[in-house]
């Protein structure tokens, strides 16, 4: 079943009532999450959400408005009525507003799946989290957890430059957690929680039942683990840990929109400064940063952005110089700059902007081993536990889950309560050695904007080694 | 009766006709009407409306239960919700937690004020002029706001909102309410630095665009040409602003049931945990001249009432649904959401009682400086006066650990006056040892009410000056 009429009936009213450029998607979203604690299922929802929202561009000035009803007159009258609310903007307008140019597409997409995730018996998917909390509370966790979550996302997507694309996108993921109640502290193991534009055939191979047991035995262990050392050092991060770096320190810094100020009183700025695009050393030779929503099967995969703009890959770092942007259409024109095609809503009733799609790290020449075996003194850290970086994406400090102490190239003991912290291009600068192990890590909590929007982000990232870190930190 | 009352009643007619009458389910039905206008560079860059009903249904049949939602409120889009959460209960693992239905019970609310605080008496509560707020209203608010900070940039927010909702379960709790809010969220931004400025209220009507923006201009302009400090222990005066993200970060950690009932948390009931001039209480009724800010009901259809968290300096209560209250033997506080199972009840309205007013009456400051604070700055030998906290995230829930950044304005205080503005600092800091047991040295006399950025939450928060807290690094790492 399309929706393409109700989409078009909704920008030709904003046209109507006064509108130079309108655009409108339909979003039929189902979402399907389990939760199950000590082997037991502690929740399971089922959510349906479909209705439509609705772009308009009067004079200088943006208006969005959304209703939950995809009859026609319903959007006619949310074309109207996003007419009336850019008109309103005009009270405290802004610079003339210019698109980029992008070509009329009219296409058709879905991601790859083999298996059907919404298809997937709930006593089957019930029975996976019940086993695996159950092996790791067996295994000596003293609160176990596990859970998983669907997507399934249909959009017909029109805008008044002819612009008619429907897209089908499927994503799903899960993960297992084991926690070690102590004294005066709680530690925590989990499986990197592992989300893509995949099938129920990701959740599978991520052996949930199989690791949990090897998560509980950590987790405890680490209860009586030494503490990380304070001080400099050499860093190894593991793969799901550089991802976030990556998503914090870099994919957020490239938004043009954080750039140019449009974030500055809520998720902040970037102390990137356009002047230097295409001259700035942000890292080290070995940091090449693709922004790649073609990338099969990652979280932030897509055929066409949410302004129609076809997925396309691009360099953000090249050889550690800092070359280009995550970009919208009215974004991208301000800056100057020909491309666009980052931008995304995460739903019928929020307003489209600049989000990250795949930001990653293209492999490098190690493997982890070989890096572990060339460091003579350092810590070794994986699996994100906390993350706090500034409005600027400048001073970051990070903690997580596990470290080891690497003594004379093998790894040591194990340490709890790991902390690193830097700034950005300092510490991008530093990386030498990176692995090619490449793993699309998928982020499906990435909050940005007002009204609040939960992005799902892809990081391709591998382990790699940083010098001179400060570790350590702690309250 | 309300449309949404009317909407979930017929979604429990459905429940007994398709699943049969021993099945138990709870039915809650939402009108949200949000609209935000926002600016960047001194302009509306952004602005939108939307308006949704959204009925959720939880299901316990055979011992099994399951959650289903829906936006198709129409006839069919009903009976499919209804339907697949029957077909998603049978086939899902038995549901040992489940904690049964709420019975029915009255709220405690004002007659004739649907949604003020029982104990107000006064004439306030919900507001249809803010319920109905246009576009033009909300912009009005910021163009105030961009001519006060005279000629700075600025960026910010204007919010209106409106919820209508209904609850009603199988064991015959019916109840209904609205409420309304507004907020103003806005920066000036001056040689690099930032100023800010935040209120939420009841009412539009209460939220002055100019008095806003020549506060955040005031504190930006005064933060210009900050100076680095190395890290250690600061005492601090934390501004109304800063102290919200302390509240928010107590209640979703600290006093949740469910991090309690699973020993994560930090709090240990009839414990001296904090200084005995804190007292904190989850307000979502409102009082003391408050206008309500939430619901008089919860997700499970449990009435909301006051609820005393800390009592000078002892820890009371925590937030619990009734599947945490089971499991800690407790009761219910009226805390449920639709997250509530899985991440746990917490406190939405959190109110730090202000203290005293200064002895002597107000204190003059600049007016970069909030009011309540002034007094505290004034006796301050060398500290930071914050106004904002940043990017907070728990390092460790059982101590409630937490790194995170200065943001909007720091200043270096020196005998009583601010010498010098600071650049950002970050801190690592366990929130409840920094206000620990005689590490609270004042608690400004007015709270202020401050909006929460993703919406659903209010924080009362008056000035606070503590004597330590942890700074970990600055500018350059």
């Amino acid at each position: 079943m399309s929706h393409f009429d109700e989409a078009g009936a909704a920008v030709q009213a904003a046209l109507d009532a006064g509108a130079r450029y309108a655009d409108a998607r339909v979003m039929v979203c189902r979402t399907e999450s389990m939760t199950a604690r000590n082997g037991a299922v502690e929740d399971l929802g089922s959510d349906e959400s479909a209705g439509l929202g609705v772009r308009a561009l009067v004079g200088s000035s943006w208006g969005f408005y959304a209703v939950p009803d995809l009859s026609e007159p319903a959007a006619r009258a949310a074309g109207r009525r996003a007419a009336q609310i850019a008109a309103a903007s005009a009270q405290v307008a802004g610079p003339p507003v210019e698109l980029t140019r992008s070509e009329p597409v009219t296409a058709s997409w879905a991601s790859d799946c083999v298996v059907d995730p919404l298809s997937v018996p709930l006593s089957d998917k019930g029975d996976l989290l019940v086993r695996a909390t159950t092996a790791a509370k067996e295994a000596g966790a003293d609160l176990a957890q596990a859970g998983y979550a669907i997507w399934d996302t249909r959009k017909w997507f029109v805008s008044s430059e002819g612009h008619r694309i429907d897209q089908h996108v499927r994503e799903c993921g899960g993960g297992v957690t084991a926690n070690a109640i102590g004294e005066g502290e709680v530690q925590r193991r989990s499986l990197p929680g592992q989300y893509g534009t995949r099938g129920w055939e990701l959740v599978e191979e991520l052996d949930l039942v199989g690791n949990a047991p090897r998560l509980a035995e950590e987790a405890r262990e680490l209860l009586t683990a030494p503490l990380c050392p304070a001080g400099e050092t050499t860093l190894i991060l593991g793969g799901s840990q550089l991802a976030l770096q990556i998503h914090e320190s870099v994919g957020h810094a490239i938004e043009l929109d954080r750039i140019l100020g449009w974030e500055a009183a809520f998720a902040g700025t970037s102390w990137l400064d356009l002047s230097r695009l295409g001259r700035l050393r942000y890292g080290s030779e070995l940091m090449n940063i693709t922004i790649d929503p073609t990338f099969p099967g990652a979280l932030g995969s897509f055929g066409y952005d949410d302004e129609g703009t076809p997925a396309t890959k691009r360099h953000a770092v090249r050889d550690g110089v800092w070359v280009g942007v995550l970009a919208g259409r009215d974004s991208a024109a301000v800056a100057g700059l020909d491309y666009a095609g980052s931008v995304r809503s995460d739903g019928w009733s929020r307003l489209p902007m600049v989000r990250m799609t795949n930001v990653g790290l293209e492999p490098g020449p190690h493997t982890l081993d070989e890096i572990i075996a060339a460091t003579d003194d350092g810590v070794f850290m994986e699996t994100n536990r906390s993350w706090s970086i500034d409005d600027r994406r400048l001073n970051f400090q990070f903690g997580c889950e596990i470290g080891y102490e690497i003594k004379n190239g093998r790894r040591g003991r194990m340490l709890r309560n790991p902390t690193y912290t830097g700034i950005g291009p300092k510490f991008w600068q530093s990386m030498d050695m990176l692995s090619s192990e490449t793993i699309a890590w998928g982020t499906p909590n990435c909050g940005k904007g007002q009204p609040g929007q939960v992005g799902h982000t892809g990081h391709p990232a591998a382990p790699a080694r940083f010098t001179n870190v400060r570790v350590g930190v702690r309250g | 009766m309300s449309a949404e009352l009317q909407l979930a009643a017929k979604v429990v007619e459905l429940v007994r006709e398709l699943a049969g009458r021993s099945a138990e389910a709870e039915v809650n039905v939402r009108h949200h009407a949000l609209a935000l206008t926002r600016f960047a560079n001194s302009a509306i860059h952004q602005n939108v409306a939307e308006a949704t009903t959204g009925v959720r249904l939880r299901l316990h049949l055979d011992g099994r239960t399951a959650t289903g939602s829906t936006t198709l409120t129409g006839a069919d889009g009903l009976r499919s919700l209804v339907g697949r959460t029957i077909a998603a209960a049978r086939v899902t693992p038995p549901d040992p937690g489940w904690a049964g239905l709420t019975r029915p019970a009255a709220l405690h609310v004002s007659a004739g004020h649907p949604g003020s605080g029982e104990h107000s008496g006064l004439a306030f509560g919900f507001d249809e002029a803010t319920a109905r707020a246009t576009p033009a209203e909300r912009a009005e608010r910021v163009r105030a706001f961009v001519a006060a900070a005279g000629g700075l940039e600025t960026a910010g927010f204007c919010r209106t909102e409106y919820v209508s909702a209904a609850f009603a379960n199988t064991a015959g709790q019916a109840v209904d309410g609205r409420t309304a809010e507004a907020a103003m969220d806005g920066i000036a931004r001056h040689d690099g630095a930032d100023g800010v400025a935040r209120l939420a209220a009841s009412r539009l009507a209460d939220l002055d665009g100019a008095v806003l923006g020549a506060r955040a201009a005031a504190k930006a302009r005064a933060a210009a040409g900050p100076i680095e400090l190395p890290p250690g222990q600061y005492e601090v005066v934390l501004e109304p602003t800063a102290v919200a993200d302390l509240l928010q970060n107590f209640s979703v950690f600290g006093f949740n049931g469910k991090s309690w009932t699973q020993k994560q948390s930090f709090a240990e009931l009839g414990a001296e945990q904090f200084d005995p001039s804190v007292t904190i209480v989850d307000d979502p009724l409102g009082s003391r001249g408050e206008p309500a800010p939430g619901l008089p009901f919860d997700d499970e259809g449990t009435p909301a009432r006051s609820l005393v968290l800390v009592r000078e300096g002892v820890t009371r209560a925590v937030a619990h649904d009734r599947t945490s209250a089971a499991e800690a033997g407790a009761e219910s506080t009226g805390h449920a959401s639709p997250a509530s199972r899985s991440w746990g009840p917490f406190p939405g309205h959190p109110r730090l009682e202000a203290g005293p007013p200064p002895a002597g009456g107000a204190v003059d400051g600049p007016p970069a400086i909030a009011e309540s604070a002034r007094p505290f700055v004034a006796r301050m030998r060398r500290g930071l006066l914050v106004t904002d906290l940043w990017y907070t995230r728990v390092l460790d829930p059982k101590t409630l650990v937490v790194t995170g950044l200065t943001r909007n304005g720091v200043w270096l205080v020196e005998d009583g006056e601010v010498t010098r503005a600071v650049g950002n600092l970050r801190f690592t800091q366990s929130y409840p040892r920094a206000l620990g047991p005689g590490r609270v040295i004042g608690i400004g006399a007015e709270s202020v009410l401050l909006p929460d950025s993703w919406g659903g939450s209010r924080y009362a928060a008056p000035a606070l000056h503590l004597a330590s807290w942890n700074i970990t690094g600055n500018a350059s790492g």
